[in-house]
């Protein structure tokens, strides 16, 4: 196994996860809700929650709220060009997002939870595959 | 029900064996468990084994045959993969098996093989443990989940990196007189705080170490122990296993293990007991913050309260309810597929009176085994009991 590829998970998996990320990419992000109000994250045939399979695709709200984030200093062979960088998970709506944080330093004070963010598509440094970014708003 | 004892456990020194093969780690570990035991090899039904990475760092997979093999057993063997906690779901299945009668005899363990790999190998392997879609692909680490989880809980419940130093200094300092630990030496709070960041806000000594080891842990029913005569006096009392969603995101709060919660819940069900019998513990800190987590979860503090628990020396060799008087997985090293076995067996020796750090629970009878796989979507909780 070669460590461009591993741990990226087979074409089967992946298909359901590149339809998410070309959405998300075309500014047409949208998790899965069940007739009970929860959110999940596709690709998903039963709600987590309450195990409901009618899940209906929701629009993503336009803006998250930063949870938490950690600057990475020392990363997986995938993003060894891009460190350090910020992961941070987001609340947008009833589901919650991970992914990079750019467009602030990678640096603690630099910083505050519940920063206001959108979310897209960008390429990695290290090897330009695709990427769930947030941004700061504004 | 068949009641549970052990009868022996074996360990290799943790730390770094890049020399040395997997199945030559873990015959060490289980021939340490056999004479300890003094139990035949002839005798035993089964082989439970962890193993978390090995396809990926050593290009081995299918290796509970071999590691039946390399111990010289010739029972049916399974390979049990819960990530870091691969060794407690392999205990765990042991002492299931016995106590409905099917064996009575049945060894538990594991091994891994991490330090011959570069870092961002074994990062990419122990990165697995996540969700590879939604966390792995936006540069989730395993030290940078743990630390998404320490941010977190600064923020809700206030705590800073000195507390969480004063985790790596106590365990650290647990280590200095265990012979089987990777890392026995002192580490001030000062050397904690200067060291470099990993996954901020955790830096170097707050992460457990990367390591080679292999456990061994032999099982045997009462009556076993009874009929061959056996010093046997610890016994199992009560297992539990958890479970949560496994990306941390989709978790209901990112300041709880609740798979931990439900694991030691039923555990201490089965054992008929509560947190406040316990006397000591080992628990599942690969990081430190992940000992705030797992002593909250076992009830030992209210959720908020753990961060203060080791500066406050509730949780030190000398306190109340020492955690993690093997080192830990900080200091007495991680090698994950081997650690839920390496715990059980480390509690033994404390129970038992022949633990080098068994001065400071001489009167213990009750302690707990807190395993957790990645950032605690599979938790194992064991009750271990001195049999009167
Ligand atoms: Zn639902």
């Amino acid at each position: 196994m070669s460590s461009s590829n591993a741990g990226e998970g087979d074409e089967a998996t992946r298909s359901g996860f590149d339809a998410w990320i070309d959405a998300l990419a075309g500014g047409e992000g949208y998790y899965l809700e069940s007739p009970c109000g929860h959110g999940s994250l596709p690709p998903r045939r039963v709600c987590p929650e309450c195990g409901s399979t009618d899940l209906t695709e929701r629009p993503l709200p336009e803006t998250g709220t930063v949870e938490t984030f950690t600057v990475v200093s020392v990363p997986t062979p995938t993003f060894a060009e891009d460190a350090p960088y910020v992961t941070a998970i987001a609340t947008f709506g009833p589901v919650r997002l991970t992914g990079v944080l750019r467009g602030v330093e990678p640096d603690d004070d630099a910083i505050d939870l519940g920063l206001d963010v959108t979310v897209g598509v960008e390429r990695r440094e290290t090897d330009d595959e695709r990427v769930v970014v947030f941004r700061p708003t504004g | 029900m068949t009641e549970v004892r052990i009868a022996g456990v074996g360990l290799t020194r943790f730390g770094r064996h890049p020399d040395r093969t997997g199945r030559d780690l873990f015959a060490e570990a289980a021939l340490r468990a056999f004479e300890d035991a003094a139990v035949p090899r002839a005798d035993l039904e089964g082989l439970n084994y962890g193993n978390f990475i090995g396809a990926l760092a050593e290009g081995q997979g299918h290796q509970a045959p071999l590691m039946a093999e390399a111990a010289g057993l010739r029972c049916p063997a399974t390979r049990y993969e819960e990530a870091c906690a691969s060794a407690g779901v392999a205990v765990r299945e042991a002492v299931r098996t016995v106590r409905s009668g099917e064996a009575d005899v049945v060894l538990a363990g594991g091994m891994e093989r991490m330090t011959h790999v570069d870092t961002p190998t074994t990062t990419r392997g122990l990165a697995t443990a996540a969700d590879d879609l939604f966390e792995v692909r936006s540069g989730v680490t395993f030290p940078g989940a743990y630390a998404l989880m320490a941010r977190a809980y600064f923020d809700a419940f206030g705590g800073d990196r000195t507390d969480l130093a004063h985790i790596a200094s106590k365990n650290h300092a647990n280590a200095v007189d265990n012979e089987y630990a990777q890392y026995r030496r002192e580490v001030s709070i000062e050397d904690a705080l200067d060291a470099p960041p990993v996954a901020t806000p955790l830096h170097l000594f707050d992460a457990c170490p990367i390591t080679d080891g292999a456990s061994a842990v032999v099982i045997v029913s009462e009556s076993y122990a009874e009929e061959h005569g056996l010093d046997a006096p610890v016994a199992v009392t009560g297992t539990g296993q958890g479970t949560d969603r496994m990306a941390l995101g989709d978790r209901e709060s990112l300041t709880e293990t609740p798979a931990a919660r439900d694991a030691a819940t039923a555990a201490y069900e089965e054992a008929g007991i509560g947190p406040d019998d316990v006397d000591c513990a080992e628990v599942h800190d690969c990081f430190t913050i992940a000992e705030v987590l797992a002593i909250e979860s076992l009830g030992f503090a209210e959720p908020g309260e753990g961060i203060r628990a080791a500066r406050q020396g509730v949780t030190t060799a000398d306190g109340d309810l020492p955690v993690n008087l093997s080192g830990g997985l900080k200091a007495k090293g991680h090698p994950v597929g081997a650690t839920g076995a390496a715990q059980i067996a480390e509690l033994v020796r404390l129970l038992r009176g022949d633990h080098p750090n068994s001065e400071h629970v001489a009167d213990a009878t009750t302690a707990v085994a807190h395993n957790a796989g990645g950032t605690v979507a599979s938790a194992v909780v064991h009750v271990l009991e001195v049999a009167e």
